[in-house]
């Protein structure tokens, strides 16, 4: 019996796409399994286990659906590109901060607190301009520069009127002096599929491609490709975007994607990314 | 493929679609999302809009 893949989504993005037929190309036993027509009996593990084979993929665009489904899935033995320990700490960048410092990557200076007084206060320790960020969230979503008191104070204000709690964990971080492009890795087990230069859009500062910047290949050497190995395995391993930035004290690795999207890194570098992450997961299929 | 966007009514003419796909409607810009019915035939509904934590 060949191993069964399945892949999670909840919208077909280029990304999955490229899974798929990747999947297809190499004859693999596969299913797209769409999140949003799952209803799965948690108190009865083995009743839809055989809905996902041996390795699920799980690649919701939702990170609460794919990080709820990922819990299931593992309760019921499958194995999970990513798990659900990985997925959590990416999924909240206290977590990956906590991650990245405590095994000694370089890392943006980040300050977290839980009212908008303490929060200025941290601003003020940090010193302007500094960034506040969502503890949650993708794509630059509501990630904002403080340049002075008047402007944190507005922003703070406006944290604070926002219904979600998670808004109001205020994580504050050093701004970091870099040039208009960050450094984007793929990696896939413990390789580095692709890397590339991501820079930001003309009207924008972040460098997200889903704000409408644009991708260049960097293949990554030296120590910054020891730094962002490190980084991929101190979060927990698997499929994973690694994010850096080049500062005048040298690189600094601020953020792990546990769902990454390689639109963008595929293009640019030409690699089959796709491919590689069907590889990884037939591989950890076989064990 | 021909459809009609569930929210405009327009005609809508795409290549081949996957089920999950999503596409937008030339005459009102909606998002609508490729999916199947019991018959198997594919047909598209309105897609789910962005959510805070929708990402990598």
């Amino acid at each position: 019996m060949p191993p069964s893949i399945s892949l999670l989504y909840d919208r077909i993005r280029v990304e999955e796409k490229e899974l798929i037929n990747a999947a297809q190309k190499r004859g693999v036993d596969f299913k797209a399994v769409d999140a949003k027509e799952l209803h799965l009996t948690i108190t009865d593990p083995g009743k839809d286990r055989e809905l996902f084979g041996e390795v699920a993929l799980e690649r919701c665009v939702s990170h609460f659906r794919g990080l709820h489904i990922t819990a299931i899935l593992e309760n019921m033995g499958i194995c999970v590109i990513n798990s659900h320990k990985v997925a959590s700490i990416c999924g909240n960048k206290l977590l990956c901060s906590m991650s990245l410092a405590k095994a000694g990557i370089p890392t943006p200076k980040t300050i977290v607190a839980f009212t908008k007084e303490e929060a200025m206060t941290a601003v003020e320790e940090i010193g302007y301009p500094a960034v506040i960020k969502p503890v949650f969230g993708s794509w630059g979503r509501l990630i904002a520069p403080l340049k002075d008191r008047e402007t944190t104070q507005a922003i703070l204000e406006d944290r604070e009127e926002m219904g979600n709690p998670l808004y109001q964990i205020y994580y504050i971080q050093e701004m970091v002096k870099r040039p208009p492009r960050d450094i984007r890795t793929v990696v896939v087990g413990d390789l580095i599929a692709a890397s590339i230069f991501r820079y930001s859009a003309p009207d924008d500062w972040r460098t997200n491609i889903a704000r409408g910047g644009h991708a260049e290949s960097f293949p990554v050497s030296g120590e910054l490709r020891e730094m962002i190995l490190k980084a991929a395995e101190v979060v927990g391993g698997g499929v994973l975007g690694v994010d850096a930035m080049e500062t005048e004290n040298g690189f600094v690795i601020h953020e792990v994607n546990s769902t990454v999207e390689f639109k963008g890194a595929m293009s640019a570098s030409e690699v089959d990314i796709p491919g590689k992450i069907i590889e990884y997961a037939l591989g950890l299929a076989k064990r | 493929m021909k459809f009609k966007c569930p929210e405009c009514d327009g005609d809508i003419e795409t290549k081949e679609v996957i089920e999950g796909e999503i596409i937008s409607c030339g005459d009102c810009g909606a998002e609508l999302e490729v999916a199947k019915n019991n018959k198997g035939e594919f047909v598209l509904k309105t897609a789910e809009s962005e959510g805070e934590d929708w990402g990598e």
